[in-house]
């Protein structure tokens, strides 16, 4: 079973390595969204600081939206994800599997980018910090939601649109209590207490999310 | 989990599969025990398809049920489907990766313990040397079969097997390799549940045939 699962993440690692064009829209998309807000506002270093870190959350939230379609959409058109639900493995741990490697192609770029990207901004370390941190515990949580979204989705016609109407308003939550750890820390309350509840969170995501995804999976398949 | 041949039993009961406006059977009872090899035929469109992914436990039928062991199996679920190796009419192959890759992941999938030297004979045996390092995207669609059947010389310890339409682009002698690796595997007592619109001639000792109408 672990070999399985093991298997899964390798592969979904390779398929990545092996189309890097697909993880580079990605954290370019990121990239660029983020950098256009300096450029719009101005460079006025209240205004920059008190905005970063909304705009690298709603940055890095669209950033993993955009990723979420291909999440099962590839092993669907070939059948491989028929192979999964008829595997030795209970189906919800595969779509884990499949959640970790896509949040590690997808997400954690965005993470260790993050902070170099909040230097246009003019956030001081410690924020820095705490925003990056708050990314970390936030996209895996972003894409397990996603990933009950994309289950859901899958196969229909338009399914990106539906995608973002049914994903983005369970993202609010975690937008919310991710970008306030950044402005507390900033305000110098320190962020604890959102970061604490991000932790939770995840937690909650990672052992419900993929069961969820793999009941959604099921019912698309059919 | 044991996984030896045994005597397997798939029982389906009284099975009806509505698609849409139309049903495409009702009524539907059958046996497979071990040993038995059995062939659904029909034309285009009659169900063929429908009948093996109810019969996996991938679609749920709109009465009946199928049994594995006397218990429905989609709520035996991964007892039942380590004991099943189901061959779709897709090949389940990523593009990117190589056939041996691609046979190794089949393999974790489904629970069958096979090393690199394993997965090499596999391919052999279905006429794949020296490509099993090539992505499968430079593969013709008779070779990327291939490589997807691979899947059954490893699969002699699973006791269920359900292939839609396995003889699909296949060259003769990919033809006689896999019609005697289902034979091999009805010999050692295990099942096989299988559609094709080729006139397979496989040596079992109980074959049997079910042909949907369709309308």
């Amino acid at each position: 079973m672990i070999a399985a699962l093991r298997c899964v993440i390798l592969r979904d690692l390779r398929l990545a390595a092996r189309r890097s064009s697909d993880v580079l829209t990605v954290v370019l998309f990121f990239v660029i969204v983020v950098s256009l807000f300096p450029l719009g506002i101005g460079p006025e270093p209240k205004l920059l600081r008190t905005v970063a870190p909304g705009v690298l959350w709603v940055a890095a939230l669209l950033a993993s939206m955009l990723a979420l379609g291909r999440v099962f959409a590839a092993d669907h058109a070939d059948g491989t994800l028929e192979q999964m639900m008829l595997g030795a493995t209970p189906l919800g741990l595969v779509v884990a599997a499949k959640v970790f490697a896509h949040w590690l192609i997808s997400g954690l770029p965005l993470v260790l980018i993050s902070p170099v990207l909040a230097l246009q901004f003019d956030l001081s370390q410690e924020v820095l910090g705490v925003l990056a941190l708050s990314l970390a515990l936030g996209t895996p949580v972003l894409s397990l939601i996603g990933a009950i979204g994309a289950g859901l989705t899958l196969g229909l016609r338009g399914a990106g649109t539906l995608l973002s109407l049914l994903v983005l308003p369970l993202y609010v939550p975690v937008l919310i209590i991710g970008a306030g750890a950044a402005d507390a820390a900033a305000s110098g309350l320190g962020g604890n207490a959102q970061l604490l509840l991000l932790g939770a969170m995840l937690i909650f995501a990672g052992a419900f999310a993929p069961w969820a995804a793999a009941a959604a999976l099921r019912i698309s398949v059919e | 989990m044991q996984k030896s041949p045994g005597t397997p039993s798939l029982e389906a009961a009284d099975l009806r599969c509505v698609r849409g406006e139309r049903t495409l059977f009702a009524g539907l009872s059958f046996a497979l025990k071990g040993g038995e090899l059995l062939r659904i035929g029909g034309p285009n469109g009659s169900g063929k398809t429908s009948l093996l992914r109810i019969a996996c436990g991938l679609l749920e039928p709109d009465r009946g049920e199928v049994r594995w062991g006397g218990e429905n199996v989609r709520r035996l679920k991964e007892e039942f489907w380590v004991r099943l190796l189901y061959i779709g009419h897709a090949n389940a192959l990523k593009d990117d990766l190589t056939a041996a890759e691609n046979l190794g992941v089949a393999c974790a999938l489904a629970g069958i313990v096979a090393d690199d030297r394993q997965i090499g004979e596999a391919l052999r045996m279905l006429g794949l040397a020296g490509r099993e390092n090539l992505p499968t995207r430079v593969l013709s669609q008779g070779q990327r079969r291939r490589v997807a059947l691979a899947r059954l010389a490893l699969g002699a310890d699973t006791p269920l097997w359900v292939l839609d339409e396995p003889f699909t682009a296949l060259d003769a002698a990919a033809i006689d390799c896999v019609q005697s690796l289902i034979g091999g595997h009805v010999s050692r007592g295990g099942g096989v549940l299988y559609t094709t619109h080729y006139e397979a001639s496989i040596g079992a000792a109980v074959s049997r045939r079910i042909d949907l109408a369709g309308s």
